[in-house]
């Protein structure tokens, strides 16, 4: 009966989807308002069912129907509810599932919010959206189907992959992925729609762009930040990145998406970059299918990577069809975005922001071709090759040392001139922060030229960054006579798009610090203890108590209770594990940590005797790491404050229509004048 | 629309589709076992499913394949928990059958999983033809190199690993397999 429900929800909806599509594509081009009318109800439509097949799969899985394909690979009636509820997205089937329900509702939402906006924009956004949509219904209809039948029927299956079901943030990390990942297509559908419609020769579209990348990056920066942060807390090694293919499957669309951030406001005030802007989104979208390709076909092998099958080839035949129409669309339709304005001086800040542009696609291309190369070898010299950590690291360090700098020039400088006075004024303090923090960190004994360009730059930036909070809260304090938090909270809140940026950067700061810090000062001891004796690591002693086990309903749970000392003085107990589950061979690591501001104490319990004399145990002391986590939260209330920014504020060069026509004549009838 | 420029762009996209196609073909895991060719590891497993008709062996009893120098062994890895070994079973089950005046036994052996679940598999299946071992703590398993259920592996009378298998085998795989490993006559009785 969930069998029946589920297919056939998911049956309709495909139908309903290519409706859908149609009609709004026939409706936009031949101006019907009933086909129209009848488009955006089908996108509801489509939600709706997709809803009922992704809740009919949450109710096989909670129900333990093991006739259902999907259940029968992923559940297990000893796994406790809540991993079962989120073993939705634990495996292939699920994940498409999940992702065309995230699509969905994303388009609902989309077609709900600009419903009343005229023109064919919407229409076409919606319609591509749908299209994007068909690919995912026709994979779960066919190869990727979760609602498959198993007959007999099995009394009970192996659960979900013990990685998946060992920790909490397995919770949180794909569905923020997913909505980052999926966000993707709605500015994606946006530029694609402003091409079909020709609302790209003006620039209503790119607000409604920008505010959607904002969104999805958003998720996407917590995505990556969380996803580093269970790897650190499962995976057992004490580290929380190690540039592997599905890892970099995440960051290579972060990377595109950032840079159009930034880009976006050169052409919202500056009228230049819009082809360059288009191709940005374009390539952002394309980038998360190509990693969702790479990582889930089988092409490249992977720690993570869940599953081989036969839907590699409908990825590459939907990533060729996106590539290719998508590009030619551009591409044909290029002369209709030429820049209608331009570059005044070499120093400015729209220089910073091309130049911060350049490193961001450097960046990209960088992890893409080491993420890729395995592939390349293969193809030309037939080896297996792996790039490791050693080529990212020395290929992106200096990239994100330079990309550092440029974020303290960057909100420096003024728009359009910088004159030298100007220049000078804005960075010396900056300057003088850099020298004091390679100082500081030379003598706190950090060596390594990357760790120390990190720590100079990144004490430049934050500096140049404090900066602007601070002279705006100073300014408001001297006109207004406020209280500096009050200053504070109303020069943020007054230009929201603006400090958002800066709080962002901040926490991206916070990031660098953290990574830097942790890198550097890793210590890390590994060594076989029998009970009673310990082991020194930094300022603490660890003390092994006793080696035991027990029994928990879906899983053996062997573990090493250890007494973490500081000074002599008890500070805290903490039980390394290893977990056993029924259907792996390979216990999986459960490294247990302790976490202050200062930094982590990071246990792993690495082998044990079986008769429970001794245990080894790896400890690790890794300054600052919290940082990291907290960094990622301070990226995302900054994206968040620029998100509330008001439609007055998102259109700076509609409210600055009196410099602009002071400087430059009008844009738009030099174009009409072109055509 | 230019169609001048958007077929360049076309042109330049190819290059990229074609690697991504190429990767397809490739399997990143498919790392060679060094097993095939080589000696089969040995292994002394109790038998926990009997079995049936002239493969039958009674509950308790131990098999080890030094007992089997002469013939050839079929040795099939497979769980309760497993959706693949579900549709393998019927095929491994027939050729058992087929192959036992030729000298072949075939033995399953269940991979990290419990007895009484292996057992209710099998019935629930409707039988298995030839006995399966129990692996406590995939020691064989492990001396083999599994890496997932299901997999099948091959050994010649003279005790080398002729063959491996992984995923679901067929009953047509399996023949053309043990009726060329029979005529080179590594596994002439």
């Amino acid at each position: 009966m969930t069998r029946l429900l589920g297919s056939g929800s998911l049956l309709a909806a495909l139908g309903v989807a290519i409706y859908g599509a149609l009609a709004l594509l026939v409706g936009a081009r031949r101006r019907r308002a009933d086909l129209l009318r009848s488009g955006e109800l089908a996108v509801y439509a489509m939600w709706g069912l997709v809803s009922v097949g992704t809740l009919a799969m949450i109710y096989a899985l909670v129900s333990h129907d093991f006739s259902v394909k999907y259940v029968a690979m992923v559940g297990s009636r000893a796994t406790p509810l809540f991993y079962t509820v989120i073993s939705l997205w634990g495996a292939l089937e699920g994940s498409i599932l999940f992702w065309i329900f995230v699509l969905s509702s994303l388009s609902a939402l989309v077609t709900y919010q600009n419903r009343k906006r005229e023109g064919t924009l919407v229409p076409y956004t919606g319609a591509v959206l749908m299209l994007i949509s068909v690919f995912f219904l026709i994979l779960l209809a066919g190869p990727a189907n979760p609602f498959g039948l198993v007959s007999p029927v099995p009394a009970d299956g192996p659960g979900p992959n013990p990685l998946l079901q060992n920790h909490i943030l397995m919770a949180v990390h794909p569905p923020l992925l997913y909505l980052g990942y999926v966000g993707m297509s709605v500015p994606f559908a946006f530029g694609i729609g402003a091409v079909l419609s020709g609302e790209i020769e003006h620039d209503g579209w790119i607000r409604l762009t920008r505010r959607w990348t904002l969104v999805a990056w958003m998720f996407l920066s917590a995505a990556i930040i969380a996803g580093m942060w269970w790897s650190y807390e499962v995976l057992g090694w004490g580290g929380y990145w190690a540039w592997d293919p599905v890892e970099n499957a995440s960051f290579i669309p972060w990377l595109t998406a950032t840079a159009f951030l930034h880009s976006v406001m050169v052409q919202e005030r500056r009228g230049l970059l819009k082809l360059w802007n288009l191709n940005l989104i374009v390539s952002t979208f394309a980038l998360t299918i190509l990693g969702t390709f790479l990582t889930r076909s089988g092409v490249l092998s992977s720690v993570h990577a869940f599953s081989e099958g036969p839907i590699g080839r409908y990825f590459l035949g939907f990533i060729a069809l996106v590539l290719i129409a998508s590009f030619a669309l551009v591409a044909g339709n290029s002369e209709r975005l030429r820049p209608t304005g331009s570059l005044e001086a070499a120093v400015s800040r729209e220089s910073v922001f091309l130049l911060n542009n350049l490193f961001l696609s450097a960046f990209t291309v960088t992890v893409l071709v080491g993420t890729l190369f395995p592939l390349v070898a293969e193809a030309i010299r037939g080896v297996k090759v792996s790039v490791g950590e050693p080529f990212f690291n020395r290929m992106t360090l200096p990239i994100c040392a330079a990309l550092l700098f440029l974020m303290g020039v960057g909100p420096a400088l003024p728009w359009r001139v910088a004159s030298p006075e100007v220049i000078r004024r804005q960075l010396l303090p900056p300057a003088v922060a850099a020298i004091a923090g390679l100082v500081i960190s030379f003598l706190v004994g950090v060596r390594s030229p990357y760790a120390l360009a990190a720590f100079t730059f990144g004490a430049f930036a934050l500096a140049a960054n404090v900066r602007e909070f601070i002279d705006g809260a100073v300014a408001r304090r001297r006109a207004h006579g406020e209280a500096a938090p009050v200053a504070l909270a109303r020069l943020i809140g007054g230009n929201r798009r603006r400090y958002g940026g800066y709080i962002a950067h901040l926490g991206v700061l916070t990031v660098t610090l953290g990574i830097g810090a942790s890198s550097t000062f890793r210590t890390e001891r590994e060594a076989t203890l029998r009970k009673g004796e310990v082991m020194d690591v930094g300022p603490f002693t660890v003390r092994l108590d006793d080696v035991y086990s027990r029994e928990e309903p879906q899983r053996t749970v062997l573990a090493a209770g250890v007494t973490v000392l500081k000074g002599g003085r008890e500070v805290g107990r903490m039980e390394p594990r290893m977990n056993f589950y029924p259907t792996s061979d390979q216990p999986v690591p459960t490294p247990t940590v302790r976490s202050r501001p200062a930094g982590d104490l990071y246990i792993n319990l690495q082998a044990f005797a079986q008769d429970g004399s001794n245990a080894t145990l790896r400890v690790i002391r890794e300054p600052l790491v919290p940082w990291i986590w907290i960094g990622g939260m301070i990226v995302c209330l900054g994206a968040f404050v620029s998100l509330g920014a008001g439609r007055r504020e998102t259109a700076p060069a509609a409210a600055r229509v009196k410099t602009a026509a002071r400087t430059r004549p009008t844009p738009v009838p030099v174009e009409e004048a072109v055509r | 629309m230019n169609w001048k420029r958007a077929t360049a762009a076309t042109g330049l996209l190819l290059p990229v589709i074609g690697l991504l196609a190429f990767g397809l073909t490739r399997d990143p895991k498919a790392i060679d076992s060094p097993l095939p060719g080589k000696p089969a590891p040995d292994f002394s497993l109790r038998v926990f499913a009997t079995g049936e008709g002239d493969l039958a062996l009674p509950v308790g009893d131990t098999v080890s394949l030094a007992r089997h120098r002469g013939g050839i062994v079929v040795l099939n890895f497979w769980a309760s928990w497993c959706l693949q070994c579900r549709d393998e079973h019927l095929d491994l089950s027939n050729a058992a059958r087929a192959y036992i005046d030729r000298g072949v036994r075939f033995y399953g052996v269940l991979y990290n999983d419990q007895e009484s679940f292996g057992l209710r598999w099998i019935n629930e299946m409707g039988g298995q033809a030839y006995p399966s071992l129990l692996d406590p703590r995939t020691r064989t398993a492990i001396d083999y190199g599994l890496y997932g259920v299901p997999e099948t592996f091959l050994v010649t009378s003279d005790g080398r690993v002729a063959y491996k298998h992984i995923g679901a085998i067929s009953e047509r795989l399996l023949s053309h397999k043990l009726d060329s490993l029979l005529a080179a006559g590594t596994g002439a009785p």
